[in-house]
């Protein structure tokens, strides 16, 4: 039986961010650092929810491999989705990392209770954010051992 | 980025192998962090640990811990369930550490909400390779639930 790496030749990265200027970033840093990488977006915690789900037009959207979520969101908080997904049984295998400008201790607590799989929080320095997302990538995509997407994932 | 290097932090270990706890302390040792390290090599003294109960009464609240899967007496997959059925145990990132390559075991630690899974390679730097690349995102990367005691750059 083949490694996770030899099926699925692409990895599939949900991005809740609703500032455009952080999705450029990352989508350029993971652009130049991880071909396998494929980088989708919901700019609102309604819409990250549709995506997660596979409803209306994001039917045939992939299930992540990981999600990347604010917290500071419109429309649903980004603490809303990630409960959300974290009481679904079927999405809350997916690692999810809480990346936010938010430094409060109460959302860092907030977050492991309600299970994020890690907090990290967003460099002001534009060399720092690139080596963050960096270090996410080195991590979570070449270290970690993620779980297989369900059957009947054929995106 | 941050002062943590000024403060000692606690990683507990949960690993029955003994060759496998000296070579994670030796590439913690070598990561410029101030760590302490506590060795549990059974589920059972994990959780009397975790729990301060009989010679843990004083034992610290770890920062960070690292569970092997299959221990003696009691499962490492029953100690993350217990860990993270616990209201107050369950924010500490508990990354498992592994042999085990089972897609069962990756799946089951996810839902059991382990914060992160790993499998132990089998080439000694390759080891230690990736403790360092736990020490480095764990202890020097991510918040962490308890920071009070850190001083913000």
């Amino acid at each position: 039986m083949g490694t996770t790496e030899e099926k699925n030749l692409t990895v599939e990265v949900l991005l809740v961010e609703d500032n455009p200027g952080d999705v450029r970033l990352m989508q350029e840093v993971f652009g130049k650092t991880n071909a396998r990488v494929r980088i989708h977006v919901a700019s609102d915690g309604v819409e990250a929810m549709a995506f997660l789900r596979q409803w209306g037009d994001y039917a045939a959207c992939p299930r992540p491999d990981l999600i990347l979520l604010d917290l500071n969101l419109p429309k649903m908080d980004g603490r809303e989705v990630l409960a959300l997904i974290k009481e679904d049984a079927g999405l809350k295998s997916i690692p999810t990392v809480v990346l936010t400008i938010s430094d409060a201790k109460a959302d860092i607590k907030k977050s492991y209770q309600l299970a994020a799989n890690c907090y990290l929080t967003k460099p002001v320095q534009l060399d720092e954010f690139e080596r963050l997302v960096t270090s996410i990538n080195d991590f979570w995509l070449t270290k970690v051992k993620l779980p297989q997407r369900a059957q009947g994932d054929h995106a | 980025m941050s002062t943590r290097k000024a403060t000692s932090m606690d990683v507990l270990l949960v690993e029955d192998s003994a060759g496998d706890v000296r070579l994670t302390q030796e590439a913690f040792r070598n990561s410029n962090l101030n760590i302490r390290f506590h060795v549990a090599v059974d589920g059972t003294e994990a959780m009397a640990f975790l729990s301060r109960t009989g010679a843990y009464a004083d034992a610290p609240r770890p920062d960070l811990i690292l569970l092997d899967l299959n221990l003696p007496k009691m499962d490492g997959r029953e100690v993350l369930a217990r860990i993270k059925a616990n209201d107050s145990l369950k924010l500490i990132p508990t990354v498992i550490l592994t042999t085990s390559d089972a897609e069962d075991d990756i799946i089951f630690s996810y839902q059991l909400q382990a914060n992160c899974y790993l499998t132990k390679p089998v080439h000694l730097d390759a080891f230690d390779g990736l403790v360092k690349s736990i020490s480095e995102f764990w202890l020097n990367t991510v918040k962490l639930p308890q920071q009070s005691h850190f001083r913000k750059s």
